[in-house]
């Protein structure tokens, strides 16, 4: 990729903008936004005092030598995203756009959300800084994700559930996009991950390099050298984008991200877009889609609410074609399994979209085997998941 | 321009008045009832018609679209399907079939195949109301090698570089957005709509249609006032989700078109 096509907004053939034409003046506008903050000392001063002072960052790396035994010999890192005010990485993007919307002069953020983790943290940032918030999530996510639609609306934002299409994340986004062209006068439509039409991919990246900038700066100071591998799940894949960034120079650095292989791949039930998606265009940026021989969407299935998503951020594509970075699908089971072992040994439920990462990370310890090191970026807490990991393990929980 | 719409906007310059743009999904309810009720708005003086390809993420349709899409898509509904739709809906002279189809279904079909086959089957052109012209250069290329025109929006919105842009893009005619927002009847057009067919003006010689929101033969009126064309879908298609059979789908088809045909004669004179 060149600086030329990133400045176009493309990376490779990937990304862009597919948009209605009513949307190319607010892209304009918060790419031109998004440009002169990062251009601004203060911009950055704000923000970085954000993260340290209501976020709570640096979030720690913490070496998990109980869980690593199940991990080849591996020396495993996990990068404590479920540490951050909210209990994932999300809050990073949404400060970070919330602080744009207000230099934008706008009063109103709406969000998707899958998994409710970007709702809970957009819901977040808009109180903190007195914004109105809406966000929309699929009916079939606000009954798996209950307890964060309540977060929500404790937090003051209007949980909007979508009953269209397959009710889930993608829905959802079809919703704010209808929202946003309608009311893009003093709204900000705050998208949560590292997809949608340009500059989403490369603004929300930038948000979240703060994780793969401190990582790499902690694992030299424990480790002295660089590990061999970071692993990250990836729905749309801001977490491992975040994680990845710190490493893109950094040849010898493997980058894996681990896609939701739901019920096998074989099933047809999962969100495993590089393992069977085509190249197309969804919400707004060309990239790799589940869909059929017509380019219609095929749902995507997975136990994680995150990970549900027919599409991939644009970036994520062109860094698989590369080879820079590799993508492997991780099914529910061997999620769930990396789930129990990860609260077992190490005292931490992670979110099962994490749980994702967690497993690929056992595989591929295995695979690099003895002294080798990986970071895995614990990207959230699994607090929200409680009620489906316990009727996944058979728990009564009445 | 490809030479059947040239004929609509010149038979209704001809005649003084706007030309009377009505859409419909292909496949809803039914491919073949699709196909009668697209000749029953042609014969209730409909001009062109736009043949929607029924596509799983519709974001920039409201409520009534979307029901219609998810109808035609549960059904099974293909882009084969769309085809034969527009071959056998067989406009008369001075009528013409276009299709609006989001962008994704005609990438994955393949755009010199999409605009091929759309030439061949008698189509004179497609909207796309997802693709910026920035993101069409193979589509430019294949269209112009088809015959088949190109159709971009422009929205309020758009600043006067983008309408430029936006504007030599197009071969066929402009589509106004009337309002920013989803497709939809309304029972006001926004008054961006004259502001921004006015801004439109200096760039382009090409007929210029207004749609979003158009419900009634009085926003039509309104709007052939100052337009070329007027656009129609969401009413269209409301009045078939409406209805209880066929037979009175088509009859309501039949009777809005007539009203709004009547619009589009009275130009604003229904004020």
């Amino acid at each position: 990729m060149t600086a030329t096509e990133e400045s176009t907004g493309h990376f490779g053939p990937y990304g862009g903008r597919f948009v209605p034409e009513a949307l190319m003046a607010a892209l304009d506008e918060l790419e031109a936004a998004f440009d002169a903050a990062t251009a601004d000392p203060l911009f950055a001063h704000e923000l970085s005092e954000l993260e340290r002072d209501y976020t709570g960052r640096p979030s720690p790396l913490t070496r998990a030598r109980r869980f690593e035994e199940h991990c080849g010999g591996a020396r495993v890192y996990l990068k404590r995203e479920d540490l951050n005010h909210t209990g994932s990485h999300k809050i990073n993007n949404v400060l970070g756009q919330a602080l744009l919307t207000k230099r934008m002069g706008k009063s109103r953020i709406i969000a998707e959300t899958g998994a409710g983790q970007h709702g809970v943290a957009s819901a977040t940032a808009a109180a903190l800084m007195g914004l109105e918030c809406v966000v929309y999530m699929g009916l079939e996510d606000t009954k798996r994700q209950a307890l964060n639609v309540a977060r929500m609306e404790l937090l003051g934002a209007t949980v909007v559930p979508v009953e269209t299409g397959s009710q889930t994340l993608k829905d959802a986004i079809n919703e704010a996009m209808r929202d946003w062209v309608t009311n893009v006068n003093h709204t900000h439509y705050l998208l949560g991950t590292v997809t949608g039409p340009s500059p989403f991919p490369r603004m929300v990246r930038h948000f979240h390099s703060v994780i793969g900038t401190e990582s790499r700066k902690q694992i030299l100071e424990v480790e002295g050298r660089l590990p061999d591998a970071v692993v990250a799940c990836v729905g749309g894949g801001s977490n491992a984008m975040g994680l990845f960034s710190g490493f893109m120079d950094d040849p010898q650095v493997r980058l894996v991200g681990y896609e939701a292989g739901g019920e096998g791949v074989e099933t047809g039930k999962h969100a495993a877009r590089f393992a069977v998606g085509a190249p197309g265009v969804l919400h707004g940026a060309r990239t790799y889609v589940m869909q059929d021989e017509w380019g219609q969407t095929v749902p995507s299935h997975s136990i994680s609410a995150g990970l549900d998503y027919p599409g991939v951020g644009p970036e994520h594509a062109w860094l698989h074609d590369t080879g820079r970075a590799t993508y492997e699908p991780v099914t529910d089971a061997q999620a769930m399994e990396a789930f129990s072992l990860m609260s077992r040994t190490e005292g931490i439920i992670p979110a099962i979209e994490t749980a994702h990462a967690l497993a690929g990370a056992m595989r591929l310890g295995r695979e690099l085997g003895p002294d080798s090191v990986i970071v895995v970026n614990l990207s959230g807490r699994g607090d929200k998941d409680v009620v489906t990991a316990a009727q996944w393990f058979g728990m009564d929980i009445g | 321009m490809n030479p059947r719409t040239a004929a609509v906007f010149e038979t209704a310059r001809h005649e003084g008045r706007a030309a009377l743009i009505g859409y419909l999904p292909a496949g809803f309810p039914t491919v073949d009832a699709s196909i009668e009720l697209i000749q029953t708005m042609f014969a209730g003086g409909v001009d062109l018609v736009e043949v929607g390809l029924p596509y799983s993420d519709p974001l920039m349709d409201g409520p009534a679209i979307q029901q219609a899409v998810e109808t035609a898509l549960a059904a099974g509904v293909t882009t084969t399907d769309v085809m034969r739709v527009v071959s056998e809906v067989a406009p008369a002279e001075n009528q013409a079939v276009v299709v609006m189809s989001y962008w994704n279904p005609i990438e994955r079909y393949g755009q010199s195949r999409f605009a091929n086959d759309l030439h061949a089957a008698g189509g004179s052109g497609v909207i796309t109301p997802d693709l910026i012209p920035e993101e069409s250069g193979e589509w430019i290329e294949a269209t112009n090698a088809a015959g088949i025109d190109r159709t971009f929006l422009v929205a309020p919105s758009s600043t006067d570089a983008r309408i430029d842009r936006v504007a030599s893009a197009c071969t066929g005619f402009v589509y106004a957005a009337s309002t920013m927002g989803v497709t939809g009847a309304r029972d006001q057009v926004s008054s961006a709509a004259p502001e921004l067919v006015a801004r439109v003006r200096p760039f382009t010689d090409a007929p210029i249609g207004v749609g979003l929101g158009v419900s009634s033969a009085r926003q039509a009126a309104d709007i052939a006032g100052y337009a070329n064309a007027v656009i129609v879908g969401s009413a269209f298609v409301r009045r078939i989700l409406d209805s209880p059979d066929i037979d009175s789908a088509k009859a309501a088809v039949r009777d809005f078109a007539a009203e709004l045909a009547a619009g589009v004669r009275a130009g604003g004179s229904l004020r």
